[in-house]
Parts: C-alpha cells; sequence; structure tokens
C-alpha cells in the first residue's frame, strides 16, 4: 500500500510509536521513515543523541525514547520531512502534534485550519499553537497544531489552501 | 588555441565538484559550461538533499553551487559560461563555442566530461501540443524565472524527479491532479511520495497516459489502468482536466561528445543507455579522458558530486598533484559511492556498475 500509494497504513505507522507507556509522559517525536535510503541529518540534528543510524547511511534511525524529549529540533532538518512530533499531555482532551511546513501561506499563531490525515483527507479543524520558522531551519517551518487527542496520530498536515494555494 | 591542464566540460554538480577537487590539490582548471550561470540542474532544485555530511545532506540543492565554487580556488579554475563543447577531435583538440560566434579551440592534458543527462519522451497521440513539458523544463521556468506552466497539471512518471516537480508545483500554488505510473510501486524515495499524499495528490501506480487533448493545446488528458502485462485495462479511461502535461519518464546519458572521441560504450539499462566503459577512477580507455556525474550513469546528484570529486582527483594525480593527497581524496570517494549505493535503493546502480565491468560488448 505505502509503496503503491505513499500512505502510509496504521501497521506501518503504529510500529513508529514509542510504548503506551512513554506517550503518557511528554512529548515524543514519530520518525515516518519507512524505507532503507542513504540519508543521515536527523542522527546529527538531534542535541540527546537520541537519534542513531551508525556507520551504514542506508539505515532506518532507531529512537531512544528515553533520551528523547520531544524538543522537535530534528522535524526541520530532515529532507523527506518525515519527522513529527506528537504531545499527548498537552490539555485536557487534547494533544499537540508538530508538522513540518514548506507552502504558503504560512499559518500564524491562533490560526484555525483544517488538519488532514496520511492520505490528504480533512480530519479535523485544528488551532495552530505555535510556528517556528528561525534561520537555521532553512525555510522548513514547524507548525503545532492543537488537535482532540483520538487524532493526534492521525492527523500529519494543512489542508492546502488560503490565497496562494486555493 | 587554449591550453589547459585540465578541461571540465559540464559545470553541474559534477563538473563544479571536479574542478573543486583538482584546484584544491593544485591544478589549473578550465571550465566549461553551456548555461548562463554555472550549477547544472541544482539551481533547480528546491528541495533539501539526502545522503550525510559530506553529501550536503539538509542543504537545498540550490544552494550547492556556491559551496562548489569556493572563492579560495578562484585563481586555480577559470570559468566559461554561456560556451558550448560543439566538436571532439581524434587528435584531442575540442572546440568550443561561447555566445554566438566567439569559436576557439582548446587543447587539455586531460579532460573530465560532465555532461549530465537528458530527458526521454512518451509516445502517444497529442504529445506535441502546447502544454506537454519535461519536468526539467517545468523546474525551468518555476524555479529558475518565476514562471508557473499552468494551471492544473498530471504528472507522468512517480520516480523521485516526477514527485518532487510535483512537490514544487504544489509550493508554486499550481494544483497536481494526479501522479501516473505504470509501474507497480513508486520509483521515487517514499518519503517523498507521503508529502504529495498528505497534500491530497493521488499517486496513481499502474496507469498510464493515453493520449492529450485540446485545440491549440492542452485542454485535458486521457489516462487508464494497467494490468499485470502493462496492458490497458478496457474500461478505466478518464478525462482528466489539466493544461499541463508533465513528463518525468527518466533520463539517458548525454554520451554525443564521447562518442566523437571514440570512447568505448556499453548498453546498460540500469544506468539509463549507452554510458562510457571506465575504470573505478572514472577513467575512460581514451586515456586523457575522465567520466563523471549522469554521464557516466543516472543517478543521484550526491553521487554526481563524490563522481565529480573521484575523478578530479585521480586526473590531478595524473597531472603532478601530490600523490597521497590525492590517493587520499580517491579512497574517500570510493568509501563514499559506496555507502551512497550501499542501500536497497543502490540495488539498481550496483547492478548497472556490475554489468560495466564486464567490459564492452555492444557499442
Amino acid at each position: 500500500m505505502l509503496k503503491a500509494t505513499g500512505v502510509a497504513g496504521p501497521k506501518d505507522w503504529e510500529a513508529k510509536l514509542p510504548d503506551s507507556q512513554r506517550r503518557k509522559q511528554g512529548p515524543y517525536v514519530v520518525f515516518e521513515c519507512f524505507q532503507e535510503i542513504p540519508c543521515n541529518p536527523c542522527e546529527q540534528a538531534c542535541p540527546r543523541n537520541a537519534v542513531a543510524i551508525g556507520e551504514d547511511i542506508n539505515t532506518i534511525p532507531c529512537i531512544d525514547y528515553g533520551l528523547c524529549n520531544g524538543c522537535a529540533i530534528c522535524v526541520a532538518r530532515c529532507p523527506g520531512l518525515a519527522i513529527f512530533v506528537v504531545d499527548e499531555t498537552y490539555a485536557e482532551g487534547y494533544g499537540k502534534v508538530m508538522i513540518p511546513w514548506e507552502y504558503k501561506p504560512l499559518p500564524a499563531k491562533g490560526d484555525t485550519v483544517t488538519a488532514v490525515g496520511r492520505d490528504g483527507k480533512e480530519v479535523c479543524t485544528a488551532e495552530v499553537v505555535e510556528v517556528r520558522n528561525i534561520k537555521n531551519q532553512d525555510r522548513t517551518a514547524v507548525i503545532g497544531l492543537k488537535v482532540p487527542l483520538e487524532h493526534v496520530n492521525v492527523v500529519r498536515g494543512i489542508k492546502l489552501g488560503g490565497e496562494i494555494n486555493g | 588555441m587554449v591550453n589547459t591542464d585540465l578541461l571540465v566540460v559540464g559545470g553541474g554538480p559534477a563538473g563544479l565538484a571536479a574542478a573543486d577537487t583538482a584546484a584544491s590539490l593544485g591544478i589549473d582548471v578550465l571550465l566549461v559550461d553551456e548555461g548562463r550561470a554555472v550549477g547544472g540542474q541544482l539551481v533547480k532544485q528546491t528541495h533539501k538533499f539526502f545522503g550525510s555530511g559530506e553529501h550536503y545532506a539538509g542543504v537545498r540543492g540550490i544552494d550547492i553551487p556556491k559551496l562548489l565554487n569556493r572563492e579560495e580556488n578562484s585563481q586555480r579554475v577559470r570559468i566559461l559560461t554561456d560556451t558550448t563543447v560543439v566538436g571532439c577531435y581524434e587528435d584531442g583538440v575540442v572546440s568550443a563555442l561561447t555566445g554566438e560566434d566567439n569559436y576557439f579551440k582548446i587543447k587539455a592534458k586531460r579532460a573530465i566530461f560532465a555532461t549530465g543527462a537528458t530527458e526521454k519522451f512518451l509516445s502517444f497521440p497529442g504529445n506535441d501540443l502546447p502544454g506537454v513539458y519535461g519536468a526539467g523544463a517545468v523546474q525551468t521556468l518555476m524555479n529558475q524565472f518565476g514562471v508557473i506552466p499552468g494551471k492544473r497539471v498530471l504528472m507522468v512518471g512517480a520516480g523521485n524527479i516526477g514527485i518532487i516537480v510535483s512537490y514544487q508545483l504544489l509550493q508554486a500554488g499550481v494544483p497536481v491532479a494526479a501522479v501516473v505510473e505504470a509501474a507497480p510501486t513508486i520509483g521515487g524515495y517514499l518519503v517523498h511520495a507521503s508529502k504529495l499524499a498528505r497534500a491530497g495528490v493521488p499517486i496513481l501506480t499502474r496507469h498510464t497516459i493515453l493520449e492529450a487533448r485540446g485545440k491549440d493545446a492542452v485542454e485535458s488528458a486521457v489516462i487508464a489502468q494497467l494490468d499485470d502485462n502493462w496492458q490497458v485495462v478496457p474500461g478505466t479511461e478518464e478525462e482528466v482536466d489539466v493544461d499541463v502535461v508533465c513528463l518525468a519518464v527518466g533520463l539517458s546519458p548525454v554520451v554525443d561528445l564521447l562518442r566523437q572521441l571514440g570512447c568505448e560504450m556499453k548498453y546498460v539499462p540500469e544506468l539509463g543507455g549507452h554510458v562510457p566503459i571506465r575504470d573505478k577512477n572514472l577513467k575512460t580507455a581514451t586515456g586523457w579522458i575522465y567520466v563523471a556525474g549522469d554521464v557516466a550513469g543516472v543517478e543521484e546528484a550526491s553521487a554526481a558530486m563524490v563522481e565529480g570529486r573521484l575523478a578530479g582527483a585521480a586526473a590531478a594525480a595524473e597531472l603532478g598533484a601530490d600523490k597521497q593527497e590525492a590517493d587520499t581524496v580517491i579512497s574517500r570517494c570510493l568509501a563514499s559511492l559506496d555507502a551512497l549505493r550501499g542501500g536497497p535503493v543502490g540495488e539498481k546502480i550496483r547492478s548497472g556498475i556490475a554489468k560495466l565491468e564486464g567490459g564492452a560488448v555492444n557499442a
């Protein structure tokens, strides 16, 4: 399915989540990197050395969830835009999803957007609660979306829209 | 006659890396490129590159040419843009044309041909209508000149170029109706494909374009599903409302000049077609000529840059550079190529290169 459509199925992405105990302890990273390709910027991006690839740069990154604190620095560094950060402890009934974003317009904090899933289909509306776009992200913004808890591992994007992408 | 130690033909990722490496090893280089500026296809690559630090991973392609064309080497590298090599002769004389009428000859002790690749085309009725583009042209229009190609696009081909250009179209505000791909699986990196999927663009594997329709330009395209034998499944034809059909169906090495020079060729489908026979340091059997980048076999730009460095160092060693220094670069490049090609996505390239090592067959 993934190889034919580009859409990861539940079996693919569920295997990338940390265990349920870790998920309750605060933000965690989700690497939706399913293919052995020659790439390793995520390994150097992590200030806590939580990402391991090793000698062979084709190896799929391995995350040490004891070290990862969900800081999201790696999100903008992944050339494949395949890294997300999820926080299931964000607010009562709500979680936060951090997604990479390279389209215009850049959402602003406080905006309400339509959140979409891995297949681009609408999931729910979401409030933009954070926008990071500092220089060393090199034009890959990272957007924090507040979404109902049940959608926290379903939402992976924002519906293209606005004046430019209408 | 212009005399030079090392001539580099083509200023894309391979040629720039070759010139940079040879110059760092103390060799004087003349680099000629037909474009208005050096960079080759890098000047259109707005996405961040893969690989590792030594391959500029995480850097956008558009920012790489200036890293390969360093101020500290400017004394040793002479660059002529808007200059096309138009002929190569048996006695090693290369003729070139700058602009429209400045024709001159070059004699080099060694030359590295980094002439890149050209896009393949596809046969279907209506493929001559305005609105049918190659993916390279769409990138040139959008990313170099800020012109969008149309209002709605059908992309043909789900290799890395097809899915990356689709993403760039979305970034430019141009909707992509679908990506059709005849093969049963996506050829490009899945992370690129997933970006498109999140943007709601359907990637239709086992699908092809049957026809582009329109009176004076493309007004729609007909697509259809393919069966296991790559035959159209009757009744699955569908007309898609688009004014652009963008073809990203593969590349062929540009080997014409190497043919003129009598370089031995071999047909290797995994490398994109006819490619020059060469040794592991990219030296052809025509002793003074090296190759690097897509002309040696179609691959990612990261590999092209390493090949450029490899050929640059190997040629520099023959031109009197410090042997030990050159050898260090050579072994680092060989290890780097092994790393890039080492995984499952490198399988095709590995088997192509293995065939080359079998020697010449059907030149």
